[in-house]
């Protein structure tokens, strides 16, 4: 399926690949943590998949919550399109560990929540019952409208939950490890499914994980973050053709060259 | 089957051991006999087919809502403000502690005193009753609410009455409901003794009333009546709780 561009979109397309996410010199320090991390700057271009990698709590989800504008830096600014980032972009979608659904509602119901909140752009009623019917249908969930998130298995609530993201036809998806809770097999296909439908809706992505593989695999750019207090060490661009699984020596070099930093990065 | 069957079994062993206590008792003070479950049923058959006694269920029941009410429209909101703020919840905890272990029952002079008799003092009382529990549980469900859900809130630019009525009043329904169901069982345990004063309709004054006709038989029947009512209505809380869970 592939959804008509909006004017919004040709005009923006027109200019050259302008960052849909930009930060400069962000810091963040709490009372009691001190500073979590210092000097990070960052882009992320249309349409780009870029993976955040680090190890467990050197700040990874506090950057993200600050790069959605869910929290303020100490120093340092976000801006999205091109605007200073104050409070969180109506084009922006978060995904979690958890799928976090609202118990009490159906599927589809969940899909299209916030859809209609007060500082949400305007849609009418049919378009967005078009956005959650396509978003629904490109998880693979068609006829399961009306369950129940009790009813879903944990492998079709990240799904609907990644739905849930899509609806609001995101510029940028923020994921915080959205697949570290799955079994092997289920996160395999959600990461291509993942790629799959960001291409399909014409978002970019920033992806925070701690794993490798899924970072090579998904991320057409790879962070790593390390260090404490921490910042950006490194940076690599991923132009392995997809899929990946198909380019074992590229993916292995790869790899090693990411180890090979996290080693540096930790000492 | 047999599981079935039980709570029949233990139904009948009960109405058993009523009939030999009530015969014991009856050879001693020959009154006690009007206590035992013959005359007992005849009565109760005898006060379901006048109006005398649906009235009085319905006066009780009646203030059962009204008493339940008051203590959501308080208990609620409190309860939010106690889970979402901890100025709030440092302030008040010792004093809801302190004021939730006094029995309502013991506020019944001085709310005769203040309100006068009639209804205005039994709302008071059973509301008194009700309001802890639904708090208690309320704010319970604030602070096991799922961070995610807010942070989700939060990134959709919600307005706070979008949070709370979107969010927050949905996310702890299930608590509330908890609380809803505690909350009927105290008051339907106060409400008796709560009748007994100043009122002139309702079971405890039914009760009380049988007792000055020496209608001991009545009197038994209210007990049977008072019990069965009271089972229905926590089966009614109990099924409303499963329903909004969709488990
Ligand atoms: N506002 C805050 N108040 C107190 N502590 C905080 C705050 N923000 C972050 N922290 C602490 O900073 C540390 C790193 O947090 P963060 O969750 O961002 O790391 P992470 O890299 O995402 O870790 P993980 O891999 O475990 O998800 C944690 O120990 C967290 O408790
Ligand atoms: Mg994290």
């Amino acid at each position: 399926m592939n959804r008509p561009l909006a004017e919004a979109d040709v005009i923006r397309c027109a200019e050259q690949t302008p960052a849909v996410l930009e930060a400069r010199g962000l810091s963040y320090a709490h009372a009691g943590i001190g500073t979590l991390f210092e000097g990070v700057s960052l882009a992320v271009r249309r349409r780009e998949i870029v993976a955040l990698l680090g190890s467990s709590g050197c700040g990874k989800s506090t950057l993200l919550r600050v790069l959605a504008g869910l929290e303020q830096p100490a120093t340092g600014s976000v801006s999205f399109l091109g605007e200073p980032l104050a409070s969180p972009h109506p084009r922006s979608a978060l995904v979690f560990q958890q799928p976090s659904l609202l118990p009490w509602l159906k599927l589809a119901d969940n899909v299209g929540f916030g859809l209609d909140f007060a500082h949400q752009p305007r849609a009418g009623r049919e378009a967005l019952q078009g956005r959650i019917a396509a978003a629904i249908e490109a998880v693979g969930l068609k006829g399961r409208e009306a369950a129940y998130p009790a009813q879903l298995s944990g492998g079709m609530a990240q799904r609907a939950a990644l739905a849930r993201a899509l609806a609001r036809e995101p510029e940028l998806l923020f994921a915080d490890e959205p697949f570290s809770a799955l079994d092997a097999i289920t996160r395999a296909e959600m990461q291509d499914l993942l790629v799959d439908v960001v291409h399909r809706w014409h978002s970019a992505v920033l992806l925070v994980t701690h794993d490798i593989d899924e970072a090579i695999l998904v991320a057409d750019r790879i962070l790593l973050m390390g260090g404490r207090p921490g910042h950006l060490a490194q940076e690599w661009t991923v132009d392995i053709p997809r899929p990946r699984e198909d380019h074992p020596e590229a993916v292995t070099a790869l790899r090693l060259s990411i180890l090979g930093a996290l080693r540096h990065a930790s000492l | 089957m047999v599981g079935i069957l039980l709570p029949f079994a233990g139904l009948l062993a009960a109405a058993l051991l009523w009939a030999a206590g009530a015969g014991w008792l009856g050879a001693v003070t020959p009154v006690a006999a009007s206590f035992s479950p013959g005359p007992t049923v005849d009565a109760l058959l005898q006060l379901l087919q006048g109006r005398d006694l649906w009235e009085h269920v319905a006066l009780s029941l009646q203030r059962v809502a009204v008493g339940l009410v008051i203590a959501l429209l308080l208990g609620i909101p409190l309860g939010v403000l106690t889970g979402l703020s901890p100025l709030f919840s440092r302030t008040t905890t010792p004093l809801f502690q302190f004021a939730r272990m006094i029995s309502p029952l013991s506020w019944m002079p001085i709310a005769v005193m203040v309100l006068g008799v009639g209804d205005a003092p039994v709302y008071f009382l059973l509301a008194f009753a009700a309001v802890w529990p639904i708090l208690l549980n309320t704010a319970a469900g604030v602070a096991q609410l799922d961070p995610n859900w807010l942070l989700l809130a939060r990134s959709l630019s919600a307005t706070r009455r979008e949070t709370l009525l979107r969010v927050i009043l949905p996310g702890i329904t299930a608590h509330i409901l908890t609380g809803v169901r505690l909350a009927i069982g105290i008051i339907w345990i106060v409400l008796v003794p709560a009748e007994m004063l100043g009122v002139s309709a309702g079971l405890g004054y039914f009760i009380l009333d049988s007792r000055d006709r020496l209608a001991y038989s009545d009197l038994m029947a209210a007990i049977l009546v008072i019990g069965f009512l009271g089972y229905l209505l926590d089966h009614a809380a109990r099924s409303l709780h499963r329903r909004w869970l969709h488990a």
